[in-house]
């Protein structure tokens, strides 16, 4: 970085700019941010290797934009999340897209993933003092992991709640501080609406904030030691000629960056995210299945039932994830070419293609088994059924409050008969809901029966004042329309 | 390897170690720049669109208007000679929720013979009007508004007569879009 300095690109520049922009140029010395931004120097310059960790950030941003407009129409309750969502899905213009713009995204973003870490660790960009900003790279990993896994819950579909239930589930399996941490995460010892809440407010307040935050410090840290360069390159000392950061690899990283979000687009365009029925925790049939990037460990689980769980579930996992972290503490050399490192790139190699593996086999497995197969072509078929079928809007709670008392006993239907006949409703609302005279909703609470019906035969003072009148109607009539008003919630 | 891999980027003319003194050509630099800024605002335009779209969609759909309400087969009221009331259920949809109620109304036959669906919101101050069938009138209980069978105003405070609503006759079955009325004012004026 000491070599950027501010280049004039022509002389007079600062004339041709002309006042605005210098008097801009003064208070926020955008010219200078810019150099520094984009004059970084690259040793061997641009290469296609380098474009993921920009890919990244502009998949982050599209997510940000695409996840922002979806709050427009959701709402994070069980109540409400799956028929929001299918509101989005099926009636909203462009929200299928949008939501299948999103839903890819978050794949999108765990590919790209892969490929910025397979790509750093097989060029040992982690060596010679990037230590923490390796490590603040695998936080920046675990945290879109945890923004994929708390992002599946949210339509509160089938997938979404049995995935879940699973998830945390094995969370539980922890020894010791499992049951907390599921109880936490849920929100008590059932998935519900507190679960739905909670992972909301990780999806799209918490875990958001933290990646900002680790991308300042992963990029600061990045541009602190400089770039790393080709695998021939000295990874403290560069020796080769550098080339800036702009034009070409800032050309090649936005190249990069646009095509995939294009190609994302195209696939949410013609292959849209489809949504299952709503949540139903009382169906023992259903068959749950994690999104792809969980299989293989979902696949792993299987492997360690009972007492040794805990080898599988715990011990395992913490050593790679260790040895994972701990890469650039435990690899000092400053070799970087990958055949001259068999042990790290072995291993690395191992680790990847056990994943893959675990993931097949998990495919495999579903396909093998018939009751398996056959229960999730019929959600696959149930799924599309869902999809076809047009968007039903939930009726509001005060629908709902007219509907139930109509299927109330008989005697309260034979009351709202009067309560309208006697244009009741004309000052009291439909229903009782008041405007512009008193609400009569939970009358009955304050009232007794018999005292509802002597102030509606001879109201109070201080009803006559306010318009109501005698009600004269003889006693059934009057029985009838005193248990439609207690009737009233 | 080495040799080769510089060799190779030594073609690719970059700049030395000491870029700052040897910045690109302007031409080049200002050239990949238009490129990028193309690309960049044409997948942007690209893209906002469905964002606005979505955005504008309750803007822009007819997502709050209320639907048409069934109030039986023409057949049913060709012999009617009275007012006759009839309970309609309006669904009103708001977003993703929708609000259904129950409204009355009176299908009645005007001086023509012709056949009127009447709102039974009083236009004074918005009591429900029963018909007395003693009477042959609609006697408002509030403030004792008079209106003949066709909803024309005989006596009382109301400032008009009784509001018509708008009905269609879809596939032999009389439809009435349901309309709230300004109340104390002599002209018909729809709200909400």
């Amino acid at each position: 970085m000491a070599t950027i300095s501010v280049p004039n690109d022509a002389p007079g520049a600062a004339q041709r700019r002309g006042r605005v922009f210098n008097w801009f140029e003064r208070r926020i010395g955008i010219d200078s941010l810019l150099h520094q931004a984009l004059d970084e120097p690259i040793p061997g310059g641009a290469r296609l290797a380098y474009v993921f960790g920009s890919g990244l950030l502009f998949l982050f941003l599209s997510q940000i934009i695409t996840g922002v407009f979806l709050g427009l129409y959701y709402v994070p309750s069980a109540d409400h999340a799956h028929t929001t969502i299918a509101y989005i899905a099926k009636e909203v213009m462009a929200g299928s897209f949008l939501r299948s713009l999103h839903s890819y995204g978050s794949s999108a973003m765990v590919v790209v993933l892969i490929l910025h870490l397979a790509q750093t660790f097989l060029y040992g960009s982690y060596k010679g003092r990037r230590e923490l900003l390796w490590v603040s790279g695998c936080v920046l990993f675990a945290l879109v992991i945890g923004m994929a896994f708390t992002g599946y819950l949210l339509p509160w579909d089938m997938k979404a709640y049995f995935a879940t239930t699973i998830g945390t589930n094995i969370a539980g399996e922890v020894p010791l501080v499992g049951e907390g941490i599921k109880r936490l995460m849920r929100g008590g010892n059932d998935m519900g609406t507190l679960t739905l809440s909670r992972f909301f407010v990780a999806h799209v307040f918490l875990i958001p904030a933290a990646i900002f935050g680790l991308i300042a410090i992963h990029v600061y840290l990045f541009r602190k030691a400089g770039a790393a360069g080709p695998i021939s390159e000295d990874p403290i000392a560069p020796k080769q000629k550098t080339e800036r950061f702009y034009p070409r690899q800032v050309l090649m990283d936005m190249g990069f960056g646009l095509v995939f979000i294009a190609a994302l687009g195209l696939l949410a365009y013609f292959v849209p995210v489809d949504l299952g029925p709503k949540a139903d925790p009382a169906d023992t049939q259903y068959v749950p299945r994690p999104e792809w990037y969980y299989l293989p460990l979902f696949q792993w689980l299987k492997y360690w039932q009972g007492s040794r769980a805990i080898i599988g579930i715990l011990v395992i996992p913490l050593i790679i994830i260790g040895l994972f972290v701990g890469l650039p503490f435990l690899d000092r050399r400053l070799e970087r070419r990958p055949w001259k490192r068999p042990v790290a790139v072995g291993a690395f190699a191992i680790v990847f293609l056990s994943l893959a593996g675990l993931g097949a086999l998990s495919y495999r497995d579903d396909h093998r088994d018939p009751g398996i197969a056959d229960q999730l072509v019929k959600q696959r078929e149930e799924t599309e059924q869902f999809m076809r079928a047009s968007f039903e809007p939930e009726p509001s709670e005060a629908s709902l409050a007219a509907a139930n008392v109509a299927l109330a006993d008989p005697l309260a239907a034979q009351g709202k008969a009067i309560y309208e006949a006697q244009s009741c409703n004309a000052c009291h609302g439909e229903g009782g809901v008041g405007t512009p005279a008193g609400r009569l909703i939970a009358i009955g609470v304050k009232l007794p029966p018999d005292k509802l019906a002597d102030v509606l035969k001879q109201p109070t003072d201080k009803m006559t004042a306010g318009g109501m009148t005698a009600v004269e109607i003889s006693d059934g009539e009057m029985r009838a329309l005193v248990a439609y008003i207690n009737s009233l919630k | 390897m080495d040799a080769k891999e510089r060799d190779l980027e030594r073609t690719q003319g970059l700049d030395g170690e000491d870029a700052s003194s040897k910045p690109a050509s302007p031409g080049r630099r200002s050239f990949l720049g238009v490129l990028l800024g193309i690309g960049t605002a044409s997948v942007g335009v690209l893209l906002s669109v469905p964002l606005v779209r979505f955005a504008l969609h309750p803007v822009l759909g007819n997502t709050t208007e209320t639907s048409l309400s069934d109030l039986g087969t023409v057949d049913e009221f060709s012999s009617i000679t009275s007012p006759v009331k009839r309970l309609i259920t309006i669904e009103q949809r708001d977003g993703w929720r929708k609000t259904v109620s129950q409204k009355s109304v009176y299908l009645t036959r005007d001086a023509d013979g012709q056949l009127r669906v009447l709102s039974s919101i009083c236009p004074h101050l918005g009591c429900s009007i029963p018909w007395s069938e003693v009477k042959g009138q609609f006697i408002c209980p509030c403030h004792v508004g008079v209106f003949a069978s066709d909803g024309s105003l005989i006596s009382g405070p109301p400032p008009r007569a009784m509001d018509e609503l708008k009905t269609t006759v879809e596939n032999g079955r009389l439809k009435v879009r349901y309309q709230y009325f300004r109340q104390l004012v002599h002209s018909k004026e729809v709200i909400a």
